[in-house]
């Protein structure tokens, strides 16, 4: 059933674009003109870039996008965690100094959460934020060492976690901030990784500045907000198969596009391949003969069902959330999820393969995509929080299962913690 | 498709738990899954009287209340959860089913609203001593025309067939093969050359029976056209029905488990406060979970006309075969040894789900029939 809602909306996004979709115009001019409009994230509320339009109404605007082959605003990365974090945590000047840039692609962002002592145990942060007291106590002097940050080598801001608190419990002495990671105190190495790419990287601080106004929240809040961070990053774990497609067509803004996603997007090039590509699964089979085989086909079956039941379950999480219901399990079990079904996937491709899956590069099958996706699996249920801590986090929060003796609380100073490891 | 639940079908959900709730608990199950039918007479009264359920997804025309199969869903969810021991699955699906699908309007006025008022109770005799489940198996013979046929041979696997009232008859005319010749024939229980064996079977819950009909006067439904296509159709329908129940069970046997790992104490603690246990519980959530939206995503699909139909009835069905099974598995692991006793209730839901898993197909018949169904066009 079309409400009028609907039709009026879809009149309105068609004679938008009709009016102003433009090839020749520059990338950033063009989401800058999304931002001004609303219509580039049209679900954000109207004063800050958004139409207040409700979620159940966006895949109409997404149509007419599609329809009219325009490029929307920049979406990929940390950036829409960063963004959603802010609009949730974030002062006016935060949402109105750093929103917009994240929008039109100009800023990149990166997640300084993980450190070598802490990763699971991110209330274990021990990286530090001292008051600056070269800056009449108002700044912040960060040192400390952050690890397997996404984007940092590439990225203008950093959201950070760190501890400001020695002598309160761990998980309420650490405070959030945005910090500046082109300035000199920020040294950032990429690491590389088991597929050969290098898309996180270790980064050091040392005497790192933060002016106060990029404290987000208040001293001691670091904790909540993180987890307003990692909920939308869970939340979005199925988004990863979408990673930087760029679109065919032929114009200047589409080559801009191209550009943008061929150089800035290179180390990320694998993350599809992390998801597993369920979508390859029958090609592949049909093209390697594998397709007759009963074993294999019992294999093909028991992923297609797990990845489709995957979507529905999605799918009622977000028609729950539409009809204005309390979220059930469905929202906490999609990272989860997608961590079976990569793996999933990844053992089909490695039975269709067969010998071949031994080979990588050029010699293996799709030039090496398949070699890829069976070494970037592994990523999916470690990034993000850990299968294990899934399973923790839905058996306490969801079933309300008790929790474990806990060894660490008291003051953060007294809890047992990893050696800190030299450079 | 849509999978939220409007206001209406809640409460219908709510009256249908809170009736099995007060009338079925498993004291009343115990009851009847020992008694010679193996059901509660008053209590099946009670589901078409004072629920309607016997008719859901029937037409008001023929007594019924008129939804759909996500309605009828809903309430199999219900029963499943509460290991309903009716007939309900045997008549008031498979019946009823073919009846809907094969048998004329005309016929469908004579015998469908006795089912549904739950005067009487039928069921569907199709698979035979080979164990296939798909109608081309059939070996049991008709010969004759219209209301003067005849049947000869055997059938195995009849739910309720021991008590049943009304027999629906899959069967071939003498000479056919494959889906050529086959159609469905109502036999009056009490006819002559009919022999009822009542089978022992794993599940007391729901009973299963061996028929064998000697020159068995039968009717043919339907007209003379092979029935094969609209009996498929109908079996496709029934295994996502079965789908609901199952997953509902599943539901029952994950809630258990979570109860019992809450209050058992072990080394000082919850044993729900050990990862092993607390674990093995986020998973079954997980699979119940997954197994759920297929069920719902399927018979949403059939009331929408989806033209996905069979693929998606094998889908759900080995989704739920699984979920099923490793919830049996798991709860009864969870509650160590109190839950390989016979006073505890974890064995009857394990006992439902071994035989549902393998009901109407198990996962991996299922998955080969998914591939076959859509590998042409993936
Ligand atoms: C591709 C990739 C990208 C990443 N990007 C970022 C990023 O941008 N920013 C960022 O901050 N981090 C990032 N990470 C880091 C990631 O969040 C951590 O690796 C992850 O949370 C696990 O922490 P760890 O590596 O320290 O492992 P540990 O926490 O040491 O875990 C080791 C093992 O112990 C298990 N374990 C730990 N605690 C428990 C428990 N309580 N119960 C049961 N088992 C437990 C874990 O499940 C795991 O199997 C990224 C990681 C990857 C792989």
């Amino acid at each position: 059933m079309i409400s009028d809602d609907e039709a009026t909306l879809r009149t309105e996004v068609r004679e938008w674009l009709h009016a102003h979709w433009d090839i020749n115009r520059s990338l950033v001019a063009w989401r800058n003109l999304l931002v001004d409009s609303g219509w580039g994230m049209p679900h954000w509320p109207r004063a800050w870039h958004g139409r207040d339009l409700p979620v159940s109404l966006l895949p109409v605007v997404e149509e007419e996008f599609e329809a009219a082959q325009a490029v929307g605003v920049a979406r990929i990365g940390i950036r829409l965690l960063a963004a959603a974090t802010l609009l949730e945590h974030g002062s006016d000047s935060h949402k109105s100094r750093f929103l917009r840039r994240i929008l039109t692609g100009e800023d990149t962002w990166c997640q300084l959460f993980s450190e070598p002592g802490s990763g699971s145990d991110l209330a274990g942060a021990s990286t530090r934020a001292d008051r600056d007291g070269d800056n009449d106590g108002h700044g912040w002097r960060v040192n400390g060492q952050k690890l397997w940050t996404t984007s940092a080598h590439h990225a203008q801001w950093g959201l950070l976690l760190a501890r400001t608190d020695w002598d309160a419990p761990k998980h309420t002495g650490m405070s959030y901030f945005i910090i500046d990671m082109m300035q000199p105190g920020v040294e950032v190495q990429p690491l590389k990784q088991m597929n050969g790419h290098a898309s996180f990287n270790q980064v050091f601080f040392t005497d790192a500045q933060v002016p106060a106004e990029n404290l987000v929240g208040k001293i001691g809040d670091g904790w909540k907000i993180a987890m307003t961070t990692l909920a939308h990053e869970r939340r979005n774990a199925d988004a990863l198969r979408r990673w930087g497609h760029a679109s065919p067509h032929a114009g200047p803004i589409y080559d801009e596009e191209r550009a943008e996603i061929a150089t800035v997007m290179e180390p990320y090039k694998w993350y599809p391949q992390r998801a597993g590509r369920v979508d390859l699964v029958m090609k592949r089979a049909r093209e390697s003969g594998r397709l007759a085989d009963p074993a294999v086909r019992q294999e093909i079956a028991r992923l297609m069902m797990m990845s489709r039941s995957a979507e529905w379950l999605a799918l009622r999480a977000r028609q729950a959330k539409v009809a204005g219901k309390p979220e059930g399990p469905e929202g906490s079990l999609g990272k989860l999820v997608a961590s079976h079904v990569a793996r999933a996937a990844s053992h089909v491709h490695t039975l269709i393969s067969g010998a071949d899956a031994m080979l990588a590069g050029a010699d293996s099958p799709h030039d090496g995509l398949i070699a890829e996706i069976l070494l970037s699996v592994p990523a999916t249920s470690i990034a993000g929080g850990t299968d294990e801590i899934q399973r923790n986090i839905i058996g306490e929060r969801v079933l309300d299962l008790p929790r474990e003796p806990r060894m660490d609380t008291g003051p953060f100073r007294d809890v047992p913690r990893n050696p800190t490891r030299g450079r | 498709m849509h999978f939220g639940y409007s206001d209406e079908q809640q409460q219908f959900r709510d009256i249908v738990a809170r009736f099995l709730r007060e009338r079925s608990p498993t004291s009343e199950v115990r009851k009847h899954m020992a008694s010679a039918d193996g059901y509660d007479r008053a209590l099946w009264q009670q589901l078409a009287s004072e629920l309607g359920v016997t008719g859901v997804h029937v037409p008001e025309a023929l007594g019924g209340q008129g939804f759909g199969y996500v309605e009828l869903g809903i309430a199999l969810e219900e029963m499943g959860q509460a290991l309903l021991c009716a007939p309900y699955f045997a008549s008031c699906v498979l019946a009823t089913e073919v009846l809907r699908n094969v048998a004329t309007e005309a016929e469908q006025r004579t015998l469908l609203p006795a089912l549904v008022r739950g005067d009487r109770i039928a069921t569907l005799a199709w698979v035979e001593q080979s164990g296939r489940w798909d109608v081309a198996a059939t070996t049991l013979t008709a010969h004759g025309q219209g209301d003067a046929c005849r049947l000869d041979g055997h059938k195995k696997f009849v739910l309720d067939g021991h008590h049943a009232d009304l027999l629906l008859v899959v069967a071939r005319t003498r000479g056919s093969v494959g889906d050529a010749g086959l159609g469905l024939y109502a036999v009056d229980a009490q006819a002559p050359g009919v022999e009822r064996r009542p089978l022992a079977t794993i599940d007391s819950t729901r009973r299963q029976a061996e028929l064998k009909f000697s020159d068995t006067p039968a009717r043919r439904l339907g007209g003379t056209e092979s029935a094969a296509t609209k009996l498929r159709q109908s079996l496709d329908r029934a295994t996502i029905a079965l789908c609901a129940e199952m997953v509902g069970g599943a539901r029952a046997l994950l809630n258990s488990a979570v109860e019992y790992a809450k209050l058992r104490m072990q080394f000082g603690r919850p044993i729900g406060s050990f990862q092993a246990i607390k674990h093995k519980c986020a998973e079954m959530l997980l699979e119940v979970e997954l197994a759920t939206s297929a069920a719902r995503y399927a018979a949403a699909a059939i009331d929408a006309g989806d033209s996905e139909m069979p693929a998606l009835a094998s889908l759900a069905k080995a989704m739920a075969s699984d979920a099923y099974m490793r919830a049996a598995i798991e709860c009864l692991q969870i509650h160590g040894g109190i839950g390989f006793t016979w006073d505890e209730d974890t064995h009857l839901w394990f006992k439902r789900a071994k035989s549902s898993e393998v009901l109407l197909g198990d996962a991996s018949h299922h998955r080969e029939r998914y591939m076959a169904l859509t590998e042409a066009t993936a």
